[in-house]
């Protein structure tokens, strides 16, 4: 009986605090999105031509972000049904756009206006061995093109 | 020293390839992170403590790539690429390699 008030009072937890925090977060998240919208983020190999007279440095972003307990058991059951987990799928797109903003945020500091071939890396940081996903870190890495003090006129208004 | 995760530098003619260089780092969290990280588990959120370490590891990952390079006379690693697995609970690895080129103006 203690158990079970136990994990009731825990999924309340998470699901209260859990659910504030990802509310939280989206919103921050299309926030600074919308401000960084004037940084191009491609995963493409190589750069138009017009990029060819940039500096070009590697910029990176990551981030760790926690499963809440509401989330590990709407998982667990879903283990059993089978399906879509979409506890899980909230958590790693928010890991994925907090990474790009973090990466978008070092290339915009650096006055960079583009970045390319960006990269994903992505890896579970597990909680003593326990079953399940303990938290996820998400690293975005690209190169970014800054306009070199030359080129700045001709590559002000990027247009691809 | 020029770092890149491309295979060409803009702007920039390779003269030499001089093979692949590479840097890795293991780090563990302290115990008290670690409660931290399993209150943070009840509730979500972002474990800014873990994020923290791993970018300083992956920093300390770089120095030691681009230390390699230099040794070999390199200006510049291109072609980079991160990688993380978790070896034991509480550590993890960073591994990061590239190859290492002599670049020069066009």
């Amino acid at each position: 009986m203690e158990n079970l008030i136990f994990v009731l009072v825990m999924l309340a937890l998470g699901f209260g605090f859990g659910r504030l925090a990802e509310k939280r977060h989206y919103r921050s998240i299309h926030q600074r999105e919308d401000s960084l919208r004037h940084l191009l983020v491609l995963p493409d190999k190589t750069p138009p031509a017009q990029f060819l007279n940039h500096d070009s440095v590697l910029v990176s972003g990551s981030v760790v972000i926690s499963v809440d307990y509401f989330k590990t058991f709407v998982a667990s059951l879903r283990n059993l049904l089978g399906g879509r987990v979409s506890s899980y799928e909230s958590l790693l797109d928010r890991a994925r756009r907090e990474a790009i903003l973090r990466m978008q945020e070092e290339a915009d500091a650096y006055g960079a206006d583009a970045v390319f071939n960006l990269k994903f890396e992505t890896s579970r940081i597990g909680q003593n061995g326990q079953q399940g996903l303990g938290s996820v870190e998400v690293l975005a890495y690209g190169t970014a093109f800054i306009p070199a003090a030359a080129a700045v006129t001709e590559a002000s208004a990027p247009q691809l | 020293m020029l770092i890149s995760n491309m295979e060409i530098v803009p702007g920039k003619r390779i003269v030499k390839h001089l093979g692949l260089v590479q840097g890795s780092t293991v780090r563990a969290k302290h115990a008290g992170r670690d409660i931290m990280a399993s209150f943070k588990n009840v509730f979500g959120g972002e474990l800014k403590g873990y994020t923290e370490l791993l970018s300083e590891s992956r920093d300390e990952a770089i120095a030691r790539m681009t230390q390699q390079a230099q040794t070999l006379g390199a200006n510049a690693v291109i072609n980079v690429r991160f990688s993380t697995s978790s070896i034991a609970a509480g550590a993890s690895e960073i591994f990061v390699y590239g190859t290492a080129v002599i670049v020069e103006d066009r």
